[in-house]
């Protein structure tokens, strides 16, 4: 679903984010990405949802490779690509419907359809009874949820997930990774970056970990060759 | 719009109503214009104040050049009234006697391009002269009387123009017997090139102010687009094409667009009705049936619909210089 193929991710000429990373993410996968603050994982996360562009290798989602995708087709892409954020990037101006709804109003979707699938993510997330309220009612660990909610609404092969739980205690992490757990045994490949050791220690799942813009651990799965499993 | 192939692959659920999905698709895309469209006044309507001043700066910008057009159309009317009561004069030679004055005005009269023909001899021009001048005693002294007879000659409908008129003049010109033909178009050919200047002077303006109203509405459209970048960052990271972003500020820019020229109408049958009056005086003064029109039911449309594609081209400059390239790469986070 995801394959990173020698992907060198390059600013300027003193500052190299990612060092010919190669890994692949089959369909239904569940990995942690780790490293220390610096280590590329954001500049990861940015080149799946074509954010950033690499600067040699290929990134392939969906079989599709993005490298050489015109600026147009980029939007079609990323409807296909659930995110979740830290900061969970909610829309104060709106109920939390409205704000779960928006990936199906960028897609045109008719308002019987939209109404149907918001209330299916909302249900998912355990949060139906909230639709009509403001998400600066809601807890941090709620408005995670709503986060949530809206990155699957439309139902998306691939979910990545930026430190989801680094505002929340343990008990409202675990709920969340659980979450994640139930999305990813429906086959939707999902990608958690996260400094939480702890959490990744006890989901046992495969684990990425970049030091320096290098992939350390983890890689290589789909493609063959070079150090693999965890 | 959203090719979506996951939705082609949904259990047929919509099957269950006679409704093909392209149906839908096209429903929803009008709906959703509808909703923004509604969702752009709203907005306009929450900040009444704001929206008011660039509704008025807008309709005074689009006001005045329509206003000096207006004004130009109907100077454009006077002079065309004017030509067309240009009269051509015809002296005939003093030595001339009036059988023969009567029979070069017949051969006038016959010619296709004359209207009508008046025949003034040369008693009745000093009888008239004499009443009309308060001369009497000066013109007692002269033995012979001075005045030649005269043709007073109406040209035809089709023969009114510039062209026309001249193509006359020498016509009855090269008639013998007649030493000289006036035709009174110098002020007329005056008015209509200062017309003509104005005109151009007015073309300039207008461009020049919906030059003005593009980059207001864009600068307002721009201030706009950063209260809403949050929702726009957000819009795109969900998969929003351009089209899907650009268009509530597009919206907005044509509802700016519509107050303006809303504004501009009212401003201008306030000014008509305020110089109404001065202009009836001064026209009745000059005897001219001379008056400052409005602007019709298809004016006023005209005027709305432009000012609604200025708005529009001017959102659309701050949705191209702004909007296109923000990115929701920055909002990713750290590290």
């Amino acid at each position: 679903m995801i394959e990173f193929r020698q992907v060198t991710k390059r600013y300027d000429s003193d500052h190299t984010a990612l060092r010919q990373v190669n890994f692949g993410l089959e369909r239904g996968e569940l990995a942690f990405l780790t490293g220390h603050s610096g280590a590329g994982k954001s500049t990861l996360l940015k080149l799946i949802m074509v954010m950033e562009r690499p600067s040699a290798g290929e990134v392939v989602v969906g079989g599709q490779v993005l490298n050489r995708l015109p600026r147009r087709q980029i939007p079609y892409i990323r409807r296909h690509i659930g995110v979740v954020f830290q900061n969970h990037q909610l829309l104060f101006d709106r109920t939390v419907f409205d704000n779960v709804a928006m990936p199906l109003e960028v897609m045109g979707a008719s308002p019987r359809d939209t109404g149907r699938r918001v209330r299916a993510a909302l249900d998912k997330v355990g949060l139906l009874q909230k639709e009509k309220m403001n998400p600066m009612q809601l807890s941090g660990g709620e408005q995670q949820r709503v986060g949530i909610a809206r990155a699957v609404v439309n139902k998306p092969p691939v979910l990545l997930a930026d430190e989801p739980t680094g505002n929340l205690d343990p008990a409202l992490s675990a709920d969340i990774m659980n979450l994640f757990g139930q999305f990813s045994q429906v086959g939707v490949t999902v990608l958690i970056a996260t400094h939480d050791i702890a959490l990744i220690n006890e989901m046992g799942r495969r684990t990425l970990k970049l030091d320096h813009g290098r992939l350390v651990t983890g890689g290589a799965s789909v493609i063959g060759g070079g150090a693999s499993g965890r | 719009m959203a090719a979506d192939s996951r939705k082609k692959s949904q259990p047929a659920r919509g099957a269950n109503k006679a409704r093909s999905p392209w149906r839908e698709q096209a429903e929803s895309y009008f709906t959703h214009h509808r909703k923004v469209a509604e969702d752009s006044a709203r907005r306009l309507w929450r900040n009444p104040v704001a929206s008011l001043m660039t509704w008025t700066v807008m309709g005074v910008a689009l006001a005045l050049p329509v206003a000096l057009l207006l004004l130009l159309t109907s100077l454009q009317g006077v002079s065309a009234g004017w030509e067309s009561s240009a009269r051509v004069t015809a002296y005939i030679e003093l030595d001339v006697p009036l059988e023969r004055a009567r029979v070069l005005s017949n051969d006038i009269a016959g010619d296709g391009r004359v209207a009508g023909v008046e025949l003034v001899d040369r008693d009745q021009a000093l009888a008239e002269f004499r009443a009309s001048s308060g001369l009497e005693d000066a013109l007692d002294y002269l033995e012979d009387n001075p005045l030649p007879h005269t043709l007073l000659i109406t040209p035809e409908e089709g023969a009114r123009s510039t062209e026309g008129v001249e193509g006359l003049v020498r016509f009855i010109e090269g008639m013998e017997g007649v030493e000289r033909v006036q035709v009174d178009l110098g002020w007329l050919q005056r008015l209509n090139a200062m017309t003509d200047l104005l005109a151009r002077a007015v073309w300039a303006l207008a461009i020049l102010l919906a030059a003005a109203v593009v980059l207001v509405i864009g600068n307002t459209v721009r201030l706009s687009i950063e209260s809403r970048r949050d929702e726009i960052l957000v819009a795109k990271l969900v998969g929003g094409t351009d089209s899907f972003v650009r268009r509530p500020f597009l919206y907005t820019g044509a509802w700016f667009g519509l107050g303006g020229g809303v504004v501009a109408l009212i401003l201008l049958q306030m000014s008509l009705w305020w110089l109404s009056g001065p202009i009836e005086r001064l026209a009745g003064l000059y005897r001219s049936d001379f008056s400052l029109d409005g602007l019709q039911f298809d004016g006023a449309l005209a005027l709305i619909i432009v000012a609604m594609l200025l708005g529009w081209l001017g959102a659309w400059v701050a949705v191209k210089r702004h909007l296109d390239d923000m990115e929701p790469g920055d909002i990713a986070g750290s590290g």
